[in-house]
């Protein structure tokens, strides 16, 4: 099987497809749960995963001035966490807060607004044009590449990707630990599904919702790193133009279902790849101009079809 | 004189975009402020009466499909068609959606249709984009208008390019701008009528109680797809006069949806959602507090530069358009909190004695 076909399909197609897949994840799990434990479609998270990775690239930037060398971005990327979950509360506390009672509509509103004020924000701050993230080519992992060669199945996963896949595994996994087993993610888990039940037995409410933008700032700065890592530049729009996948993402794995959104960000990062294989003839099935368009396409067919998504999520 | 001259035709231009803009906010106070859609992908519909109208306006061109060259009317007319047909297609799927669903897939409506002017670059000449596109009045003078009916038969060419050169050269100025403004005041005319009608008042009712408007016996659906179909329209209108505007249109910066989009929300929730008079009044203010931040923020940063002797201000002059939207978005945020309902709050027919 591991002819020509398999290999340009795994090392082309398939580990780029599940790269995209996991910084998808990583991003919609941020959204379903602002969906399910405030209740709105938070507009301004693609901008918290753009702040996120500047100030990952200030910090490495940094780290080449003071000690003379480039830290590894996931080393960098640790204060920026910090930074980007404080202003994930803030922003809550002065500008989400003031509409807990209102219409949902109000709240999305300001979320909308959000998103223009970061973003304006950090193109005053970093300028508008595309950052070198980091520099170079990414050369095929080596041990791989023999490892799997021996086999004769040679794997050209440059290193970055290797970080990417392993990240998003170990967040996930602790993740889980989170929901199931600590205290504060059953109150999560409580307040998603019934926010009156859950103040009744005395959860504080206003403390999940703080954990929600901790758990939810610290995975949208890890997608926005690995993204930066993957393409190697960061733009100010890089939020924006993520942000409908990761929405896609989460509606496809069922709103509320923090699982289902990984479900949800792996298909969407491989129907975006893999659209553009050539599955009939020679040409791409579809042209690559278009890529961008595959998520929305998938957004609207489940709205449509099936607007709980596929692990049975929420339908407001 | 002519510093004199240089403010009026200034005045004059910020009019005409001032109006331009009013028209987005009242087709979009006819989505949200009347039906309570949250349509999020104004600068695609936009983006759509644009380009339907430059392709069949323009002259024949290599660069993309036709150049038809059409009067300029009937490609205002079609403009406001094609949007229409597109919503009513979009309409139909989307409208059962809630609303921050409708914003999330407007939106992404608004980027597929930007990606296929992208890159259907036979059609419309992709990211390089359309250019010397016909402006109403001011396409008089060239010469292949002049040169056919109806204005052959006033004079030949030599009579008409002899005309036109003895007129100053911004003479078209002011009558674009009153087009404009003759447009807005139409099209507020229209949707005062529609307002005051049980159409209009049943809209309120299906905003207000879904669920109470149903169990009255009337077709919510319909009524929806009705005012996204009438919204849309009034933006393709509104896109096919900023083509005019323009005169040179592509599809990612001109349709940029922090100036298209959000910046027509923000004046729509200012001036108050429900009031066709707030929606105009709130797309002028915007506008001239936009147009007007330019001049106080390059004179700001003048003045640092002055106090701080040697600093580098070019910095700050490339990027204080960045400066403006942050401001844009914290006049959204305040108004959101301050005045929920915008500086002209909707009055009811009924409550006003209308």
């Amino acid at each position: 099987m591991w002819d020509s076909f398999g290999f340009e399909f795994v090392n082309y197609y398939f580990v780029p497809g599940l790269v995209l897949g996991c910084i998808y994840a990583l991003g919609a799990i941020g959204i379903t749960l602002t969906f399910g434990i405030l209740r709105f479609a938070n507009f301004a998270h693609g901008e918290i995963m753009m702040t996120g990775a500047f100030l990952t690239w200030t910090f490495l930037e940094l780290s080449k001035l003071i000690f003379g060398f480039y830290f590894h971005p996931l080393i960098a990327c640790i204060p920026s966490i910090f930074i980007a979950i404080a202003i994930a509360l803030s922003v809550d506390r002065f500008f989400y807060k003031p509409f807990r009672d209102s219409p949902t509509i109000m709240i999305v509103m300001a979320s909308f607004g959000m998103m223009l004020i970061i973003r304006s924000l950090v193109q005053v701050i970093w300028g508008p044009n595309q950052i070198t993230f980091v520099k170079g080519i990414a050369k095929p992992n080596g041990i791989l590449r023999d490892l799997s060669g021996s086999f004769d199945m040679m794997l050209l996963v440059p290193s970055k990707h290797i970080f990417i896949i392993l990240g998003t595994v170990i967040i996930m996994l602790a993740f889980n630990y989170m929901l199931t087993k600590t205290r504060i993610g059953k109150a999560m888990r409580a307040v998603s599904d019934s926010p009156d039940l859950a103040k009744v037995t005395g959860i504080d409410v206003e403390q999940v919702i703080r954990a929600t933008w901790y758990v939810g700032g610290f995975c949208a700065v890890m997608a926005g790193v690995f993204m930066a890592m993957d393409t190697q530049f960061i733009m100010s729009t890089m939020g924006f133009r993520m942000l409908l996948p990761m929405f896609a993402a989460a509606i496809l794995g069922g709103i509320g279902r923090p699982f289902g959104a990984v479900l949800g960000g792996l298909v969407i990062g491989f129907a975006e790849e893999l659209s553009a294989y050539p599955w009939f003839g020679n040409g791409p099935l579809l042209s690559p101009g278009y890529k961008s368009g595959v998520a929305f396409s998938i957004l609207v067919l489940m709205l449509i079809f099936r607007p709980s998504g596929i692990l049975k999520g929420r339908v407001f | 004189m002519d510093a004199l001259i240089g403010y009026f035709l200034y005045f004059l231009s910020l009019l005409s975009v001032g109006g331009i803009y009013a028209l987005l906010a009242l087709g979009l106070n006819v989505n949200w402020g009347f039906a309570g859609l949250f349509n999020a992908g104004i600068a695609g519909f936009a983006a759509v009466g644009a380009y339907t109208f430059s392709l069949l306006t323009t002259a024949e061109s290599t660069f993309h499909y036709g150049g038809l060259g059409l009067p300029v009317v009937i490609g205002e007319i079609a403009a406001f068609l094609i949007a229409g047909i597109i919503a009513a297609v979009i309409g139909i799927i989307c409208i059962r959606l809630r609303a921050d669903y409708l914003a999330i897939a407007t939106i992404g409506i608004a980027e597929i249709i930007k990606l296929i002017f992208k890159n259907e670059a036979e059609l419309t000449n992709g990211p390089r984009g359309i250019s010397k596109i016909p402006r109403t009045w001011e396409h008089f003078s060239e010469a292949r208008y002049f040169s056919s009916q109806p204005l052959s038969w006033f004079g030949d060419s030599q009579s008409w390019q002899a005309f036109f050169d003895s007129l100053v050269n911004w003479w078209w100025q002011p009558l674009f701008a009153m087009t404009i403004l003759f447009f807005v005041f139409v099209v507020y005319i229209m949707l005062e009528k529609a307002r005051l009608s049980p159409w209009g008042r049943m809209m309120t009712a299906i905003r207000e109680n879904e669920v109470a408007a149903r169990a009255a016996g009337k077709n919510v659906t319909k009524r929806r797809v009705e005012a996204f179909i009438i919204g849309t329209m009034i933006m393709g209108l509104a896109g096919a006069l900023l083509a005019q505007h323009l005169r040179f249109i592509e599809p990612t910066h001109t349709f940029d949806p922090s100036k298209m989009t959000f910046l027509v929300w923000v004046m729509l929730i200012a001036g108050g959602s429900g009031n066709n008079r707030g929606a105009i009044f709130g797309a002028f203010l915007i506008w001239f507090v936009w147009s007007a931040s330019e001049l106080f923020l390059n004179g700001f940063i003048d003045i640092i530069g002055n106090i701080f002797n040697g600093m580098d201000i070019s910095m700050l002059k490339n990027r204080s358009g960045y400066l403006r939207m942050l401001l844009i978005g914290l006049v959204l945020q305040f108004v959101l909190q301050k005045y929920p309902k915008g500086i002209l709050p909707e009055r009811r027919p009924a409550a006003s004695g209308e």
